[in-house]
């Protein structure tokens, strides 16, 4: 039996199917993925997300050890607002990637559950000489409400002051109602917010959505919307051999102030100077679905692949295949993709595929 | 529950085959269905095409993986579900209806006697 979050016996009465996922029990759907996946786009949605890792940072060197630990410059958000990072080695490859939820003197994070161990091992040891306290929150549970009905609908289910916030709230934008963190924030492409509170609190405000008409919406959901919205998964787009460069996150690394000396920071400046491989986006053109590990050719390329998808699937919303693959620098035009011995043609894009219900993506 | 038709024939690869007189109509079993879930794509054999028992057929593909789909018995395939281009969700939702998958001219119907019934259909489910 794996981990359970506060939401295991309401997944169940929903009719979640329960999958293992990085050691927790978790609903992949709870009968059609398609239509969760469709509910968001069009209503809104709820996610379980309770399995993921919150750690609180806190201590007199707490933004000192994060600006040291972290690729993106807390620095360039101010408190109230979360900012999408990764943590690297000194190699430059992906550790994780995570929100950081910016206080006044205080910062939350949250970590990818698969991650959780080494995540917690390696802030620890990149500590040393920090005043700092690196605190996780297993007690929490966290809900992500996703959609173009998302904020409206929790305007009617949370108290007054947590309505007020999620009608205020900026984009990236949180706030604290009492133990509550609401943040306007998600991993959908659609508006919406999450919500990280205590457990015990947590089924009582599923139900609360569930009455308002908010559609219970699995893993497996989730996956299919984070990739139309052209968002990274760890694991499958980055992991410790990869570089932000190489990931489509060179848009998180901050190197404006010359003299932070972030971790890995040595390794990306080497590399950014001599090149690497892109992440790019990829429709198919005609039927199939594009998989992980899949080989790309690309025109004038060598015999073997030249590039892998490394997230692929069946876009629900455009109705054709769509794939985040690792190409080398400057690919453009149209691809081969290896499917079951045979080469798909697929055209290169800008991700996003998809940003609030509708078609984004850019031929390169 | 998934529904198991008792008047059917199964692979224990998950396959179903329905016998209309010399014709053999196949698809995939409501269980398989249940377990990969929403179908978005069927890749379907040519008709004309002849193929040997067990022989790779085609492929169903659903939001979460490809699974492969294998000829039940040796024979020529001479029809394909053309409706399943455009609604592969026939398949989640009529298995043993309009979900069918395609239809082979038997060669030799004494293979329909290897196959499993549905009661063998249903322990094997069952002990997996």
């Amino acid at each position: 039996m794996g981990h359970r979050t506060p939401l295991y016996d309401a997944h169940l009465a929903a009719g979640g199917k329960m999958v293992d996922f990085g050691g927790w029990d978790m609903p992949i759907h709870y009968g059609s993925q398609l239509e969760e996946h469709h509910a968001v786009r069009q209503h809104a949605g709820a996610f379980d997300v309770s399995h993921m890792t919150v750690v609180d940072v806190q201590g007199g060197d707490a933004r000192a050890y994060l600006r040291h630990l972290l690729a993106n410059d807390i620095d360039k958000v101010k408190a109230g607002r979360a900012i999408y990072t990764c943590m690297l080695n000194e190699r430059g490859g992906v550790v994780d990637d995570l929100i950081v939820y910016k206080g006044d003197n205080d910062y939350r994070l949250v970590v990818n559950c698969a991650t959780r161990e080494k995540d917690l091992d390696w802030m620890e040891n990149q500590a040393g000489g920090f005043a700092v306290d690196i605190h996780e929150r297993p007690d929490l549970a966290m809900i992500a409400v996703q959609g173009p009905e998302a904020r409206a609908i929790l305007e009617k289910v949370l108290c007054e002051a947590g309505a007020k916030a999620v009608a205020g709230l900026p984009f990236f934008g949180f706030e604290y109602v009492g133990e509550w963190l609401i943040a306007r924030t998600g991993y959908t492409g659609e508006d919406g917010a999450e919500i990280i509170l205590p457990g015990i609190k947590a089924e009582d405000l599923w139900q609360r959505l569930v009455d308002a008409g908010v559609r219970p919406t699995g893993l497996g959901a989730r996956d299919t919307l984070r990739l139309e919205a052209g968002l990274n998964l760890y694991g499958n787009d980055m992991d410790e051999d990869i570089t932000p460069w190489e990931a489509g996150l060179g848009w998180t690394v901050a190197l404006d102030d010359a003299d932070r000396d972030f971790v890995g920071r040595a390794a990306l400046e080497k590399q950014k100077t001599e090149g690497h491989r892109q992440l790019l986006g990829l429709v198919l053109e005609g039927k199939g679905v594009l998989r992980a590990h899949q080989g790309v050719h690309v025109p004038g390329g060598s015999v073997g692949p030249d590039g892998e998808i490394t997230s692929g699937t069946f876009s629900p919303t455009l109705g054709k295949a769509v794939a985040l693959a690792r190409l080398p620098a400057g690919t453009t035009g149209t691809v081969e993709v290896e499917i079951r011995n045979k080469r798909l043609n697929a055209r290169v894009v800008r991700a996003p595929f998809v940003r609030n219900g509708k078609a984004t993506y850019k031929p390169l | 529950m998934s529904e198991i038709p008792a008047d059917l024939r199964y692979r224990d690869s998950h396959e179903w085959v329905r016998v209309e007189d010399d014709i053999a109509v196949v698809g995939i079993s409501d269980h398989a269905q249940d377990a990969m879930g929403d179908l978005v794509f069927v890749e379907m054999p040519e008709v004309g095409v002849v193929f040997a028992a067990g022989d790779e057929a085609g492929v169903v593909e659903s939001v979460k993986a490809a699974s492969d789909i294998y000829a039940p018995v040796s024979g020529e395939v001479v029809a394909v579900n053309e409706a399943l281009e455009d609604e592969p969700e026939l398949v989640n939702n009529e298995p043993y209806a309009g979900g069918w998958l395609f239809k082979i001219k038997m060669a030799d119907s004494g293979e329909l006697k290897e196959m499993l019934t549905a009661d063998q259909y249903q322990e094997q489910i069952d002990s997996e």
